[in-house]
């Protein structure tokens, strides 16, 4: 039977890792590093190298970095760990029974353990044309558009949408941004930060339109729902993503808006999730989540991998998950898990000028800060206090 | 080993300064990571490791002399 491998508890031979951007890099990294020496398959959809996501709405989009500075390893790098590297070919199906990969290729890969990094992709809209931005050649497609009067329309206003109409503002374009909610980000970061974050863009000169949706993309730019057009030179549509699992449909992996993996980011037997297609048990928190952040496929990926190698001495992965933005010469630094929270309180610094430190509550405890441009020492104690599980009555005694 | 830092990448989070503070700190005004120890000896090896993977900007790199 081609690629049968020996049950768990027999020698582990062989690691595919599917995905081979920043959580799959990091696992294959730490599994060198923590001493596996057998075979190593690396398998990604793209043709480039790993490189990092984050500058690509940001130096890549702006002008300020050539492609190559994204790239997370030299070559010389990746050539040290000694993959079997499979650059622009992506995977198709899971047997899980036979521990087989299948491959567009037409090709099929054997396994004796499995990391599921293969990420997410952006959601799109009814409508040809639109610009997402995802991979290094969204960016540069996009970069290449955007000049000085070119009209951009956003759709949507989260986090990319933002630093994206920053920075084309930053170019000379003409930016509307368009979101549904009343307030951006609001469900993420509450609606008085939110407010604060989306004053920013009106200050410089985005045509910021809230409680608006949109429902198509047309040739000249965008079709609201009540029927309007906002025409538009170019269209960017930011409206969130949604997790490349459908390789893994007819597996018996369960698939819920992601992979779902337990606190160990186990799946199942030889499987394992990282990064952002694995939604995962997080004990800090006590729920399964879902994150999207840079940080997090490096940790996770990394956490993967020992947990592999160790079974019996696995560890839970309990990270405070982290993120920064970068919008005009604001720069944003969240810890926790913001969302659903149930009350959000200036703790530090001030609102309006756009310096503070927010923290959030969730039940009684304090779940997430968000801080904007406050020093890093007085930032820090509110992550330690969110990785150590801190009542929300005991916030008093963090250090400002 | 020998740190090399790429000052330009790097965005503040300070995920170095967490995971190495025996190599890494951060600057107050603007987070900017700080290297404390260019030639991390055998007992900052492990933590600077992992500073260099977990580095949200890939601004790390360790050159083994």
């Amino acid at each position: 039977m081609p690629g049968r491998r020996d049950p768990p508890g027999g020698a582990v031979n062989t690691i595919v890792v599917v995905g081979a951007s920043a959580a799959g890099l990091a696992a294959a990294e730490t599994l060198r590093r923590e001493g596996y020496d057998g075979t190593l398959t690396v398998i990604g959809e793209e043709a480039d190298p790993p490189y990092d996501r984050p500058p690509l709405s940001k130096q890549i989009l702006a002008g300020d970095w050539e492609a190559d500075r994204v790239a997370l390893r030299t070559t010389e790098q990746l050539t040290a760990l000694r993959l079997d590297l499979r650059l622009g070919v992506r995977a198709t199906g899971l047997d899980t029974a036979g521990r087989v990969v299948h491959l567009d290729d037409g090709t099929e890969i054997g396994y004796d353990e499995l990391i599921v990094a293969t990420g997410v992709r952006p959601r799109r809209l009814p409508g040809a044309g639109a610009h997402v931005l995802r991979n290094l050649s969204d960016a540069i497609a996009l970069r290449k558009r955007l000049l000085p009067g070119v009209r951009l329309a956003v759709v949507g206003a989260g986090f990319l949408g933002a630093e994206c109409a920053a920075v084309a503002r930053g170019l000379g374009c003409d930016v509307v941004l368009l979101e549904p909610a009343p307030v951006p980000l609001a469900h993420a970061v509450g609606e008085q930060v939110g407010r604060v974050l989306s004053s920013a863009h009106v200050e410089h000169g985005v045509d910021l339109r809230t409680g608006v949706t949109v429902s198509a993309i047309t040739g000249d730019g965008v079709r609201l729902a009540g029927g309007e057009l906002v025409t538009a030179d170019e269209v960017l549509v930011a409206i969130g993503t949604q997790p490349n699992t459908e390789w893994l449909d007819g597996s018996d992996l369960a698939l819920a808006d992601g992979l779902l993996c337990d606190e160990f980011t186990s799946a199942a037997p030889g499987v394992y999730g990282a990064g952002d297609v694995a939604r995962w048990h997080n004990p800090l928190f006590g729920t399964a989540m879902r994150i999207e952040h840079r940080t997090n496929a490096a940790e996770q990926g990394m956490a993967t991998a020992r947990n592999l190698l160790n079974p019996s001495g696995r560890k839970p992965f309990a990270p405070v998950p982290y993120f920064w933005s970068d919008q005009y010469d604001m720069k944003l630094h969240a810890y926790g898990y913001l969302r659903g929270h149930d009350e959000v309180r200036v703790v530090a610094g001030d609102l309006p000028e756009r310096r503070f430190i927010a923290a959030y509550r969730t039940g009684d405890r304090l779940v997430g800060a968000l801080a904007v441009g406050m020093p890093p020492k007085a930032v820090r104690p509110w992550r330690q206090a969110i990785a150590t599980g801190t009542s929300w009555k005991d916030i008093h005694d963090i250090a400002a | 080993m020998r740190v090399e830092f790429d000052e330009p990448k790097c965005v503040a989070a300070g995920q170095c300064a967490m995971v190495a503070p025996g190599v890494f700190d951060q600057r107050d005004e603007d987070g900017v990571a700080v290297v404390l120890v260019a030639e991390p000896g055998p007992e900052l090896a492990d933590e600077a490791q992992e500073a260099a993977a977990v580095c949200p900007a890939a601004a790390i790199r360790l050159v083994e002399q």
